[in-house]
């Protein structure tokens, strides 16, 4: 049997997963909808994995990350739980190690990666507002009435961009309304937004930082060309995006799983098994913590949200 | 005349200090105020204005408390920011809710009228003594010193220790120990026996381990409450947290301290620029020259003079090479988003250290 390490990046929008061997070479890889329910869409990603696995491979060790790496890692009993900007930097070294800067734009979130010598030097991650990210880019999409998949063909057709005001989704969004009714044409529309979403990132996340090339674009909003055009013009500087850039978090999570792991065989089983989750506030004390209990096989196996310490 | 009873906002551990000063010069009754919990910081929330930095929410949402438990006299400080302004608009916030209470400002103006505050103590209390109030003020202040101290051992070793909660279990027992304190010699022999036993707690320190300086907004920095317990977080990561702000700093030091600061890094900054933020910039100048592995700078949201500070910051760090992240806490901060940015960092200084 060869080992193999599993990783799982659970998003907002989307649910990532990337099965490893230890030369970490891709063996299987799968992307689905998350669809607001990460435990659903991880059972779901675990049947997809498994149904086209070759036999002669066992999974050593398994990685989450994402904003729902904390249950998942739970429920999948993961030998390593990392935030996904860690993931990510990890990701992407193994496949360009040289790169000095990953810009990286979700469903959710964006954050911007510094690198110096194959060590992170700088950070940052959006904070308060979602402006500039995939969901925003996706909502707009279906105002316009365009797939989102032709969202950057689109884009690249057009050749007089219009401006779009940048700084906030809701003030993208009535901007966006004024210039369609003003009659100007949908594909400059459609680069006027990807134009924005570039500048807002960089005027957001990348503020007060210095990039320097080589520069790898990942994340969802990567696959769109009209975004990485705007981005090598505003930055005068190629921008790489590589065949699996959706999937880098996955993969880094997986390295780290290796490196990490524990001596375990891990199986596909836990798809079949029952994992609830029951909200609650707690009226003990004027804390009014709100609980999450957690259970696996109808039983409670961790419960999280008390300040106490008393759960 | 019945009794009054006196509370105050809360702020770390000093509650303690703080009511043994009232408990030994008002003939009043000191009401230490209901603990902050989330509660709190939604009343506070709910009748502030929006943009006010987050402080501001936090005390009157203690004060909201307070009051509904029947206190009746209220203590506030000021300070060089907008916390100078804290006194006016909550007294009038809370009498518009219908409160009958009294309102007394330490800090009125950027000045501390000792004769106002003394004719507002003589009203609650005609019995009202200054010789007595300027003893009990000596004692209080040591025992700000002295936590302070013991506070910055904790600070540097609670994420080494072998068992866990052991120094906050003996730092407790100091508290209770002081609170019960009958002078200043007393005082002196608990603290030297408290802090005996503190430094006694096993430890497992590496000889180097990673270290971070924790600068930023006075009150952010000193209520766990309003800062996620991020001491505690760095801490559970096995990091050595080093932090200047604290009431003795602030009530005893700060004026020289400022002065050799702004000497310090005078090539970075020239004057004063309100509440800590010339501090910070001094402090950061030290910690980056000083082996320190990273630097958090926390502050609340909207607060201005860090604002002000934080390029200059960044700056100071990018001349130096040391990491630094900023945080904004506000009253509606997602844990998550702290827990990642956090965890990241901690991944980020210890990948640079092993290089």
């Amino acid at each position: 049997m060869k080992p193999c390490y599993l990783g799982i990046d659970i998003g907002s929008i989307s649910t990532k997963g990337v099965i490893i061997d230890e030369h970490h070479e891709i063996i299987r890889s799968l992307y689905l909808w998350t669809e607001g329910n990460p435990i659903d869409a991880v059972k779901r990603l675990l049947k997809g994995l498994k149904s086209d696995l070759p036999d002669c491979y066992e999974i050593k060790g398994i990685g989450t990350t994402g904003s729902a790496r904390k249950l998942i890692g739970l429920m999948v009993d993961a030998n390593i739980v990392k935030n996904e900007i860690t993931a990510h930097a990890v990701g992407t070294l193994s496949y360009y190690p040289d790169v000095r800067t990953i810009l990286e734009i979700g469903g959710q979130d964006s954050k911007i990666i510094l690198i110096d010598n194959g060590i992170i030097t700088d950070y940052s991650m959006n904070t308060l507002c979602a402006a500039g990210t995939g969901s925003f880019l996706s909502s707009q999409a279906k105002r316009l009435g365009i797939p989102i998949e032709e969202f950057g063909e689109l884009a690249l057709q057009s050749e007089n961009p219009v401006k779009i005001a940048a700084r906030c989704t809701v003030f993208a969004e009535s901007d966006l309304i004024h210039k369609a009714q003003l009659g100007y044409e949908k594909q400059d529309i459609v680069a006027g937004l990807c134009k924005s979403i570039v500048l807002n990132y960089l005027n957001n996340v990348g503020k007060g930082k210095k990039l320097k090339g080589p520069i790898v674009f990942q994340g969802g909003v990567s696959k769109n060309k009209g975004v990485v055009k705007y981005f090598e013009e505003v930055l005068h500087e190629k921008v790489i995006v590589d065949k699996n850039s959706h999937l880098m978090g996955a993969i880094g999570i997986a390295i780290l799983a290796h490196n990490h792991q524990s001596g375990k065989t891990y199986s596909f089983n836990i798809q079949d098994i029952s994992f609830e989750t029951k909200g609650q506030e707690c009226n003990r004390c004027s804390n009014h913590c709100e609980l999450l209990k957690i259970y696996k096989d109808e039983k409670l196996v961790d419960s999280w949200g008390s300040k106490c310490g008393k759960y | 005349m019945s009794k009054k009873t006196i509370s105050f906002p809360h702020m770390g551990n000093y509650s303690i200090p703080v009511s043994y000063l009232l408990q030994h010069i008002v003939n009043a009754n000191v009401m230490v105020a209901p603990k902050i919990t989330a509660r709190t910081i939604e009343l506070g929330t709910k009748y502030s204005p929006e943009f006010v930095c987050t402080p501001f929410k936090y005390t009157l949402g203690t004060f909201i408390e307070a009051l509904d438990l029947k206190a009746d006299v209220l203590i506030q400080a000021g300070g060089g920011c907008r916390y100078g302004y804290y006194s006016e608009l909550q007294n009038q916030i809370l009498e518009d809710l219908g409160y009958q209470f009294t309102y007394i400002n330490l800090v009125s103006q950027g000045k501390t009228d000792i004769k106002k505050i003394y004719h507002e103590f003589k009203k609650i209390d005609p019995k009202f003594h200054i010789g007595r109030a300027l003893y009990y003020l000596f004692i209080t202040s040591k025992m700000v010193k002295y936590m302070d101290r013991v506070d910055n051992y904790i600070r540097e070793n609670i994420g080494f220790e072998v068992q866990s909660g052991s120094f906050e279990s003996e730092n407790q027992k100091m508290l209770q120990a002081f609170s019960k304190t009958k002078g200043v010699f007393s005082l002196y022999r608990m603290y030297r026996k408290h802090f005996k036993k503190i430094k006694q707690i096993s430890i497992q320190k590496p000889d180097h381990c990673l270290k971070i300086g924790v600068i930023g907004e006075l009150y952010t920095l000193m209520e766990p409450f309003a800062n996620y317990n991020l001491e505690m977080t760095l801490a559970h990561y096995g990091i050595e947290v080093k932090r200047y702000t604290n009431a003795h700093y602030l009530l005893f030091e700060k004026k020289k301290e400022v002065k050799k600061y702004l000497k310090y890094a005078k090539e970075y900054i020239q004057y004063r620029m309100g509440a800590d933020a010339a501090d910070n910039i001094g402090r950061t100048k030290y910690l980056c020259t000083h082996g320190y592995d990273g630097i958090i700078h926390i502050k609340s949201s909207f607060c201005t003079p860090e604002i002000g500070a934080m390029p200059i910051i960044s700056k100071i760090c990018n001349a130096y090479d040391v990491p630094v992240i900023f945080f904004s806490f506000d009253a509606n901060t997602s844990q998550v988003g702290i827990e990642t940015r956090l965890e990241a960092f901690y991944d980020m200084i210890e990948m640079r250290r092993k290089k």
